[in-house]
């Protein structure tokens, strides 16, 4: 689709202290792609995920996003402004608990109104418009627009969290267990969702999951981690069906078949 | 001069503050007016008030009063308030200053809650007493954080609290503390004023300091200064509007506060502004419940 990469890590390391969190990480991602980054928890998933989104600052390494400009930009080097608009425009960041990716205080329809606040919207119909039809979009009842993220179930919560990731049509989006803490006909509704939106919008996606069978749904590559290191990457049902290193091999047989 | 300091050591220095207090507060008002709507922090300092009384208010007045000066205080409005005559009372002793109720005789008024009716001119400064400085505190419980959004102009999560109104009461129920821009850069608390008061903010030829003493910053606009409050283009910034006169001198297109009369729904609307209210019943106004003159004994020959 697109020659031009979207987002190129190298060599990314994070040391916590003398902990490591993650080493040596490179990769690169086109838009419309999503990439699974699957392994148990403490293997270093969640630091590279922070890393990616610049809300941790790497030990060593780089990551370099292409803007919507066409620039390719190293993203350790964007001014506060730039890194902030980046991330309310063109990124998203769908997270596992929706509590910490919603304002819980405020109606639903604030929370998917408040990027295009936030990058100076300022004609209430256009914005209460735009919300309601992305409540639509994501199966949530018009009539609910008003209410508190406080009234809704968990997947409502979390397809809410979504539709205010995706009001200013990022490009890339960074979802951290989207699905974990809910149960399995909400997980499978919610990874329909995903898997459309995800389709019709050429979204790029960097998902993070300990769940196997979400990677096989939703991703076209994946990445295994093992103590901060990536073991095995390839394409999804290459490294599912045929894993080649011992500890892949394991993640896969242990995963109830049915 | 440490003579003179040494003789009078039992008495107050010149409006309670000792001078090298007042040069930094000075300090920090002269930075304050150089960036209008930026908090500057100061050293706010304990004074024989309780915090929340107008520490900060008095401060700033302490800092800026000199002997000439004409101090006039009020309080929602009233003169006759406790907090305004405790404050007046205040400076009369330790500045021995003159003081007054009348707005057009007052070279510094510091005010609590309102400003007053009779246009302000340019040789006058009006000093706010402000609670919590902070516009985006509700929304941004982090001081590191609002003072990042600040430096980055990063006001976005203002309008979710307008739009939180609007879906809920069909239109922007803040009605006093009403976000204000200040010459298009900081976006600024204007003290909990009503937002009847706000539109006096913008190109007012007076000197306008704000002073939080328990939340140690100071604020300034400077004189004609463009002062817009925040809204939506199909939700526009309006005041409240009264649908009756000031029952007492008649006046239209004031802020009036309401009386209740008697425990059978009676009811009356008067001035906030006790100085401007008083100064047009002087002039002959009379509103529907005003006095009348006949029955009190003035003008008993007619």
């Amino acid at each position: 689709m697109c020659e031009e990469p979207l987002l190129i890590a190298e060599g990314l390391t994070k040391f916590y202290g003398a902990r490591l969190g993650c080493r040596d990480v490179s990769f690169t991602l086109h838009a419309g792609e999503v990439l699974a980054v699957v392994g148990e928890s403490g293997s270093g998933k969640s630091t590279l995920l922070g890393l990616l989104s610049t809300e941790l600052a790497p030990s060593a390494g780089h990551v370099r996003y292409s803007m919507r400009d066409g620039s390719l930009r190293d993203l350790a080097e964007l001014s506060e402004p730039e890194r902030r608009l980046l991330l309310r425009t063109d990124w998203g960041f769908v997270r596992q608990s929706p509590e910490a990716g919603l304002r819980m205080a405020v109606s639903a329809g604030a929370n998917v109104g408040e990027r295009l606040m936030a990058v100076g919207w300022r004609h209430y119909g256009n914005i209460r418009g735009a919300a309601a039809d992305w409540l639509g979009r994501v199966e949530i009842a018009a009539d609910r627009i008003d209410d508190s993220p406080k009234s809704f179930s968990g997947g409502m919560r979390q397809r809410l969290q979504i539709a205010r990731n995706l009001v200013t049509a990022p490009r890339l989006v960074f979802m951290d267990e989207p699905t974990g803490g809910l149960d399995v006909s909400v997980q499978a509704r919610l990874l329909d969702l995903i898997r459309s939106l995800v389709a019709d919008l050429g979204l790029a996606v960097v998902i993070v999951t300990h769940d196997l069978a979400v990677a096989r749904l939703l991703s076209h590559r994946i990445m295994v981690m093992k103590e901060g290191c990536v073991i095995e990457e390839g394409l999804t049902d290459q490294v599912l069906d045929d894993p080649q290193a011992a500890y892949t091999q394991l993640l896969v047989s242990s995963v109830l078949q049915s | 001069m440490s003579e003179a300091i040494a003789t009078e050591r039992t008495a107050y220095n010149f409006a309670y503050l000792d001078e090298q207090t007042k040069r930094a507060i000075r300090r920090a008002i002269l930075k304050a007016i150089a960036i209008p709507g930026y908090q500057v922090p100061f050293a706010s300092r304990e004074m024989p008030m309780p915090r929340g009384w107008g520490t900060g208010g008095v401060q700033v007045t302490a800092a800026i009063i000199g002997p000439d000066d004409v101090l006039k205080v009020i309080d929602q409005g009233a003169d006759d308030t406790t907090n305004a005559v405790a404050i007046r009372g205040f400076f009369t002793r330790v500045a021995n200053v003159a003081t007054t109720t009348r707005t057009v005789e007052a070279t510094i008024i510091q005010t609590r809650h309102r400003v007053p009716e009779t246009p302000l001119n340019a040789d006058q400064i009006l000093v706010y007493q402000v609670p919590i400085p902070e516009p985006l505190r509700f929304l941004e419980p982090r001081e590191t954080e609002t003072r990042k959004l600040h430096a980055l102009a990063d006001y976005g999560t203002m309008h979710v609290k307008l739009y939180e109104d609007i879906a809920h009461f069909g239109e922007i129920a803040t009605t006093y503390a009403y976000p204000v821009t200040v010459d298009g850069r900081y976006v600024m608390d204007p003290s909990p004023i009503p937002k009847f008061d706000n539109p006096k903010l913008d190109d007012c030829p007076a000197l306008q300091l704000f002073g939080a003493g328990r939340e140690k910053r100071i604020y300034a606009v400077p004189p004609h200064t463009r002062v817009v409050s925040l809204d939506f283009e199909d939700h526009p910034f309006a005041p409240q509007r009264f649908t009756e006169p000031c029952a007492l001198c008649g006046a239209t297109g004031v802020f009036l506060d309401e009386v209740i009369l008697d425990d059978r729904g009676g009811r009356m609307f008067v001035c906030s502004d006790t100085d401007f209210c008083n100064g047009r019943q002087a002039a002959g106004h009379r509103g529907r419940l005003a006095g009348n003159p006949i029955e009190s004994g003035e003008g008993a020959d007619v």
